[in-house]
């Protein structure tokens, strides 16, 4: 298990980001779910990242399925515009909307059996379609709003708190997302805020379709021994692979490194990413070897996280269907409506 | 014997086919040179749900009196399937014409007696025409096309030219096609008389044109302002979806970047295509779906989203037959109430009726208008007999001053100046309430969308009244619908009457075409043919002023008497379904004797003497 420094921070609560936003202006409202629930440290997580990277919070929207992850918009961003829709369809809304104003940010939330289980199949096409969006699952391998049930990521062999064991294949969201074809493709863990507050905001930046599966303890029905996504399992089984920091336009955040270990990779909007290698060879830009690594250290038992794939020249669904560059969403009559001209045309070649 | 039909522009010629034989290029030509030299046709595809090898018909009504319904029974029968040989000889009327391909002979039984046969050797002519299988095959049609005009007196030239405006600026094919037209022309010339079925030049098309209705919904999308379709092919609506795209390619590609005013999407289902649609209406772009039965079934849990969390959405019905698969290929009106209510709890759409392609036209441009306005789902609900068949109607026009109503919208302007933004307040008291487009304020105008219970603030809040008070203000969004949507349309008898009938839809030009022949017969009825749901007051006075009222639809169900019972508290015994349902158009044939009969059987309740209590 990898330990590292914490970055320095300095009182960011207090301190207005670069458009004179405090942290609190990311905050939402107060959030119902249990004390101690994995899906709360990665609303704070959403917000530290959007606070850093100095996002208007208007220019988010939020989207989500349904189950406890997918309250969680509510949580953060709260003068961002956030649509909870219906259980395992929040691709497809995404999608929609982004077609709608492609100028926004989005951010879609969701939960193993939102994606993985109902919605497995607006996930796949989703991320094939390369929309551009970052995708958060926050997996805790089961139904935390419907109480307990395993979800289709819980591990075969893990145990629910009744003392069932799952005897079903796990879906593995990190390996669809690669061979599906996102651009970027992380896997973190609630409890690692270093780690999962960077890739969200590398996320955030990269234009296309941006996944990360965030492991994300339910301590009300996934935390007890037997179970792979709890707490101390996840701890115990991570290796992160690489550390990041995002260096966006205007303010590197300083890290101490080992010099020699780092690369850089310049995201398509000229933010940069640097990746601070904890495991030797391993290349994130290289998807197919990132399969097979991720195969075996899974086959491993371990956990891996971090950065696991990034093209930081990826194309996304507007690029492929030549859409204009200003949002449709704000095409006037003029250039939508035709007119009797172009009627009389179409009426003369009918007869 | 029975004396062989006699009649000038108007009479029915029904062609069997085979699917994939390239008959159906052919026999829209025949259709379009009777068009061309002035006579109306109604032409209906009954096609199969295959793509190659089984049996598909093609009828034409030539009917210079513009009849447009489909009018029942055959006059000449263009047997080109042997496969449905004896069912299509059967169907003949008496003293009718089969055509046949006489290449073969073909034994006495296979014939009737009370009919005259016309045999053309056309796999003759044209093996000795032409080597290349696909060639024998393609032209045999141009070359029977040929036959039928020199038998029916339709003009050579006007095929003609129709040819060369099919195959403009490629010579060589042109010249092929007229060559194969000519045989035809010339084997009937040299061996037969012109038949009794005459097609003769007329002045009764005017300036109207030949439009299938999925095609005129494509193009009223566009001029509807929709920048995002999303959708999953599926018969009958596919060519919907094709048309629209292929008309923004034609119209809303920007000139200077060559970039496109529109994005559509082939999604991988129906949910995944009305979840876009929805996504794109919440963030302010016109957008809609084109489905049918099967696909609205799988949308509805997006369309009770749409409709509790007021967003958006426009789906395009387009009604086949049904339940399940059904008889995909064939019509009905048979989704009305599966949409009218479509999705569980309480809720309830307004549905647009368009009765051909021109309302397909207008009533497609027309439901973003509403959809924005009423912030809801809209149906516009096509069916198959309008959605894949050509229909003659006036050529499409476009107010030019008109703009389109992107409804209550709350500007940047109005949040800046402070104006008070309830996402779910009723500001004007016709229980519409004011949105946001995402985006549009750094700090005011946000709010979470969900289809969860919520207060006039759009916050979380499963308060029984604040639920209550949310739900009645929906029904008078509803109240407010019926002021919207386009009114019916009433034709009044040529007397005052008791007696009426209520119809929408596909059925329109067969009812007037029966309305006409109940005048003829001297019976009285007053008719309205209701173009949306909602139904407006204009449809509880008609309710209120007839005694008796037949109910003419296309389904088993009798689906709009229900509704009119339902919601306009229509009176059963009053309301008389007369239905249709088999599949196939309804006709004026149908319904006259239909309603005929039940008009001589019973009095309507009004004057119906009080049964004797015999219990
Ligand atoms: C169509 C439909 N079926 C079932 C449900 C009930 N339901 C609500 S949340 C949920 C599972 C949520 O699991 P997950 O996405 O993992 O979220 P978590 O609560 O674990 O964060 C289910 C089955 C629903 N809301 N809608
Ligand atoms: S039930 Fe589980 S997932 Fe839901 S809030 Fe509680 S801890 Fe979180
Ligand atoms: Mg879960």
């Amino acid at each position: 298990m990898t330990y590292i420094a914490k970055p320095k921070l300095h009182h960011p609560a207090l301190t207005p980001n670069g458009l004179g936003y405090l942290r609190r202006d990311y905050e939402g409202s107060v959030s119902t779910l249990c004390a101690g629930c994995g899906h709360d440290s990665i609303s704070a997580a959403i917000i530290q990242a959007a606070y850093e990277l100095d996002l208007p919070p208007h220019r988010v929207a939020k989207l989500s399925g349904i189950g406890c992850s997918s309250k969680t918009p509510d949580y953060f961003l709260g003068n961002s515009h956030g649509f909870n829709t219906v259980h395992g369809r929040m691709p497809s809304v995404t999608t929609g909307a982004n077609l709608a104003n492609r100028e926004l940010i989005y951010l879609g939330v969701s939960g193993d059996g939102d994606s993985a289980s109902i919605g497995l199949g607006q996930f796949a096409h989703a991320i094939r379609r390369g929309v551009n969006m970052t995708y958060i699952v926050e997996n805790n391998g089961v139904y935390g709003l419907t109480k307990g049930q395993f979800s289709a990521t819980s591990d075969r062999g893990s145990k629910s708190k009744k003392g069932v064991v799952n005897h079903d294949a796990a879906i593995d969201m990190v390996g669809l997302a690669l061979q599906l074809g996102a651009t970027f493709v992380a896997r973190s863990f609630s409890g690692d805020k270093a780690q999962l507050v960077p890739l969200i905001k590398a996320a955030l930046r990269h234009p296309g379709p941006a996944f990360i599966d965030t492991l994300s303890p339910c301590v009300q029905f996934n935390n007890h021994a037997g179970s792979t996504k709890s707490y101390d399992y996840v701890r115990e089984h991570n290796e992160a692979v690489n550390r990041l920091d995002v260096i966006a336009d205007r303010k590197p955040i300083e890290v101490d490194y080992e010099p020699g270990t780092t690369i850089s990779v310049t995201q398509h909007d000229g933010s940069v990413l640097a990746l601070h290698k904890l495991s030797d060879h391993y290349d994130p830009t290289d998807r197919i070897a990132a399969m097979a690594y991720l195969g075996e250290r899974q086959a491993a038992g371990e956990i891996v996280t971090g950065l696991l794939y990034v093209d930081p020249e990826p194309g996304d669904l507007h690029g492929a269907l030549g859409t204009t560059d200003r949002p449709l969403n704000s095409l006037s009559d003029a250039e939508l409506v035709p007119g009797q001209a172009a009627l009389d045309r179409i009426n003369a070649g009918l007869r | 014997m029975t004396a062989p039909l006699a009649a000038v522009n108007d009479f029915v010629v029904k062609f069997a086919n085979v699917n994939g034989s390239g008959s159906a290029s052919a026999n829209s030509m025949f259709a379009k040179a009777v068009l061309r030299m002035g006579v109306p046709v109604a032409v209906r595809n009954i096609f199969p749900s295959n793509i190659q090898g089984l049996p598909t018909w093609f009828e034409v009504r030539v009917t210079e009196a513009g009849h447009l319904g489909r009018r029942g029974g055959v006059d000449m029968m263009v047997a080109m399937n042997p496969q449905t040989w004896d069912r299509d000889v059967a169907e003949i009327e008496p003293g009718g014409y089969l055509f046949y391909d006489s290449t073969k002979p073909m034994p006495a039984s296979k014939f009737r007696d009370d009919i005259t046969v016309v045999g053309v050797p056309l796999t003759a002519i044209c093996n000795a025409a032409y080597t290349v299988a696909r060639e024998r095959q393609l032209f045999k049609n141009i070359i029977y096309v040929g036959a039928l005009a020199s038998l029916l007196g339709i003009e050579i030239a006007v095929i003609e030219q129709l040819l060369a405006e099919q195959f403009e600026g490629r010579e060589k094919l042109i010249k092929a096609n007229f060559d194969a037209l000519h045989m035809g022309r010339d084997w009937v010339k040299d061996n037969m008389a012109p038949l009794g079925l005459q097609v003769r030049r007329a002045d009764a098309v005017g300036d109207r044109i030949f439009i299938e209705g999925n095609q005129a919904a494509g193009l009223g999308a566009v001029y509807g302002g929709a920048t995002v379709c999303a959708w999953y092919p599926i018969t009958p609506s596919t060519s919907l979806a094709e048309a629209f795209t292929s008309y923004c390619q034609e119209l809303r590609v920007d000139p200077e970047s060559g970039k496109a005013n529109f994005a559509i999407v082939q999604a991988e289902d129906e949910i995944a295509s009305i979840g876009m649609v929805i996504g794109a209406g919440w963030n302010g772009a016109r957008a809609f779906t084109a489905t049918s039965g099967p696909g609205v079934s799988l949308m509805t849990e997006f369309i009770g989203l749409s409709y509790f969390a007021e967003i958006p959405a426009v789906i395009f019905d387009v009604q086949r037959g049904g339940p399940s698969t059904g008889m995909p290929t064939r019509t009905q009106q048979a989704d009305l109430i599966g949409a009218a209510y479509a999705s569980h709890g309480d809720t309830k759409h307004p549905m647009l009726l368009p009765m051909d392609p021109g309302e397909c036209f207008t009533f497609a441009a027309q439901a973003f208008d509403l959809a924005d306005r009423l912030q809801t789902t809209v149906f516009v609900m096509l069916d198959l007999d309008m959605g894949m068949n050509e229909w003659l109607v006036e050529p499409l026009k476009w107010d030019e001053s008109r703009r389109m109503d992107r409804g209550k919208v709350m500007t940047y302007e109005e949040l800046e100046a402070g104006r008070d933004f309830g996402r779910y307040l009723d500001v004007d008291g016709d229980g519409i309430p004011f949105r946001t487009y995402p985006g549009v304020h750094p700090t005011r105008g946000g709010y979470f969308t969900r289809g969860t219970s919520r207060n006039p603030y759009a916050r979380y809040s499963e308060e029984g009244s604040v639920y209550v008070d949310n739900v009645q203000r929906l029904l008078r969004k509803f109240e407010t619908a019926k002021t919207l949507v386009p009114a019916p349309v009433l034709t009044r008898a040529s007397q005052p009457t008791r007696e009426g009938v209520i119809y929408y839809g596909s059925t329109g030009p067969a009812m007037h075409e029966a309305l006409g022949l109940f005048e003829g017969q001297g019976r009285r009825l007053d008719a309205l043919r209701i173009r949306a749901f909602p139904f407006s007051s204009e449809v509880d006075e008609f309710l209120a002023s007839h005694d008796r009222i037949f109910v003419v639809e296309q389904n088993r169900d009798a689906q709009l008497r229900t509704l009119l019972m339902a919601e306009n508290g229509g009176d059963p015994d009053r309301l008389v379904p007369v239905l249709h349902f088999d599949g196939t158009p309804i006709t004026a044939r149908f319904i006259v004797s239909a309603i005929t009969q039940m008009m001589d059987a019973t009095q309507p309740p009004g004057s119906r003497p009080l049964r004797e209590a015999a219990e």
